[in-house]
């Protein structure tokens, strides 16, 4: 009995110490296995959210007041230690340059200002829910924020027909992972409020690993030769929605941007 | 006696066609289970189709022959291809011979039946209530003073501001082009993705009542349960600004989704809403299986449209004032 009590826990600190070694997340539950759908996958249905601040910024930042006056402390920037490891994305001189320049002008050019799709990874980290519709040929991520939707090809894999803002991403398994492997970006999404970006040439690989019956280990491996001098990974526990009543809302934001967007088209009383 | 005979036959014989006519269940069959032991009704599907949602006037029968039908069909094409002119500014956008435009090159919903409605038996909307009319009548001074189309962002028709489009409903009407819809389904929940705006109605079949009447959406809020191997899904809580067909706030759609065959889904819809119609009112419909994937529709992100023509109506505002200050 005490024998195979000890043999567990030094199997299960072997796993944990190989776990924590791929991916960097402390304090993972070892080796643990999630419960299957009635197709044998491991079960990641659900509505699910981050509980950080990467939104803002994906690196380390400290709290800083809102970029809207009137928004007060309501507006107002929570800090946080980022996700990205080794703590700063490795960025080429110039692309740095252009970050710091979306930063600046962020107010303008933030697709989340204007509604746009978010793209990926930042659909993931956003301040809203999305849920896993889990089937055996798809896995759909459905995000509340602007409806934004991605479709994982868990077969029938094709290239990206073109380029899209939400990428063209096909899936598999490995053992407990769902890993996903999306191209076909445009250039246009960003990963926060900070000004951080991408090309077209963006390559993301995510992966998905149940750490507990209401968390998954979510980590992701960012490449992209025209912006960044090598591939960066970023990494995060996502939280299920565990209330009984828990649904997606609509957050159909086209409406709330359009005064901002063509307000100033607006036909003016005639002089 | 006779004529109580003759009506009940008549309605039998209705019956029969409305079970037959559109979507022709196969003898014997039986939908597919997904893992979980739901039908499957997984897949890529259009809803597009040359029947009207309303009996067109002049037309009394419910059913066409097969050849009426396909006349009508013929018909409905040649009109929506006329609509544009080859070599016009128009049919750079939508020239409706194009594959994709034209829905007669592509897999579409066929049907004897003149219309989409089935009950009234005449195929038309029922006569609005005086709520109704009184409602009508202020949307109508509402949209006056929004002025113009082209005045504002605002003031133009939602399909052109991507807000939502016919396809996601619900009920989920066929759109002029991109009827296309993609159904996952998951243990307690069944999804479908239009390509239209990517709208996605997530159903939960966990029996969870109906959120508060406070909570309200374009596209409502969904509770799905099954009967058997039909999918029924009642919807409420909307928010009244993308009216189907003058619907308001008060509006319950109730859908039923059936696969009769490896290639259709029959879907039928009543539509029920007291402070606009006398009465409720059924359509029927179905879902033809058609070839995926679907494409991302980032129809707000690209509205170059939008944008465009409102710059385009005051650079002609500004140059009427030019001409008026000269004369």
């Amino acid at each position: 009995m005490r024998n195979r009590f000890l043999i567990a826990t030094t199997t299960a600190c072997a796993v944990a110490g190989l776990v924590l070694a791929m991916t960097g997340v402390a304090a993972q539950t070892p080796a643990y296995r999630a419960p299957r759908t009635p197709d044998g996958k491991p079960n990641l249905n659900g509505i699910w959210q981050t509980m950080n601040t990467a939104n803002w910024n994906i690196e380390a930042h400290s709290a800083a007041p809102s970029p809207v006056r009137d928004l007060g402390a309501t507006g107002a920037v929570p800090g946080g230690a980022g996700i990205v490891e080794g703590g700063e994305i490795p960025y080429l001189p110039a692309a740095r340059k252009k970050q710091q320049e979306n930063y600046a002008n962020r107010l303008k050019l933030d697709p989340e200002v204007n509604c746009y799709l978010p793209g990926v990874p930042r659909s993931m980290y956003l301040p809203y829910p999305f849920q896993i519709i889990q089937s055996a040929k798809h896995i759909m991520m459905v995000h509340e924020y602007a409806g934004a939707v991605r479709t994982i090809y868990m077969s029938e894999q094709t290239e990206a027909p073109a380029d899209s803002w939400m990428g063209w991403s096909n899936g598999r398994w490995e053992g407990e992972t769902l890993v996903v492997d999306t191209k076909g970006f445009n250039d246009l999404s960003w990963f926060d409020r900070a000004g951080n970006f991408h090309s077209e040439a963006l390559h993301v690989v995510e992966r998905f690993t149940p750490r507990s019956a209401e968390t998954l280990t979510y980590e992701a491996t960012i490449e992209d030769p025209k912006v960044f001098s090598k591939p960066w990974k970023i990494s995060m526990p996502l939280y299920k929605h565990v209330e009984r009543n828990a649904q997606l809302m609509e957050f159909r934001c086209v409406e709330f941007v359009e005064d901002l967007l063509y307000g100033h088209l607006r036909k003016q009383p005639s002089k | 006696m006779s004529r109580v005979v003759l009506r009940t036959a008549a309605a039998v014989a209705a019956v029969f066609l409305s079970v037959t006519i559109t979507t022709a269940q196969a003898p014997g069959y039986r939908a597919p289970r997904t893992p979980d032991g739901q039908p499957d009704l997984q897949g890529f599907w259009t809803n597009a189709t040359y029947t009207p949602l309303e009996r067109p006037d002049g037309v009394t029968k419910a059913v066409y022959t097969s050849e009426e039908a396909e006349a009508a069909i013929k018909q409905a094409a040649l009109r929506e291809r006329a609509q544009t002119e080859p070599g016009t500014t128009a049919d750079v956008h939508y020239d409706f011979s194009q594959f994709a435009l034209d829905r007669s090159q592509s897999t579409f919903v066929r049907s004897l039946r003149t219309s989409l409605i089935v009950d009234p038996p005449d195929g038309k909307i029922p006569p609005v209530t005086a709520e109704g009319k009184r409602r009508l009548a202020e949307r109508a001074e509402a949209a006056k003073r929004l002025g113009g189309r082209w005045d504002s962002a605002e003031s133009n028709q939602l399909d052109d501001r991507c807000l939502i489009m016919a396809g996601p409903g619900p009920p989920m009407m066929d759109a002029a082009y991109n009827s296309n819809y993609h159904i996952v389904q998951a243990p307690g929940q069944v999804m479908i993705l239009t390509e239209m705006i990517h709208d996605v109605r997530i159903i939960p079949l966990d029996g969870r009542p109906q959120p508060d009447p406070k909570i309200r959406q374009w596209m409502g809020v969904s509770r799905g349960r099954w009967e058997g191997d039909t999918l029924v899904v009642e919807t409420t809580n909307f928010n009244g600004k993308n009216p189907f067909r003058g619907s308001t706030e008060n509006l319950k759609v109730t859908e039923r989704l059936r696969r009769v065959s490896d290639d259709t889904i029959e879907y039928t819809f009543t539509i029920e809403d007291p402070s606009m119609w006398t009465r409720p009112w059924s359509a029927e419909s179905a879902m033809k299986k058609t070839v995926g994937p679907i494409f991302e529709h980032a129809c707000h992100e690209g509205n170059f449209g939008l944008y465009n023509t409102l710059v385009g109506a005051r650079l002609e505002e500004q140059r009427a004032a030019e001409e008026r200050k000269k004369k």
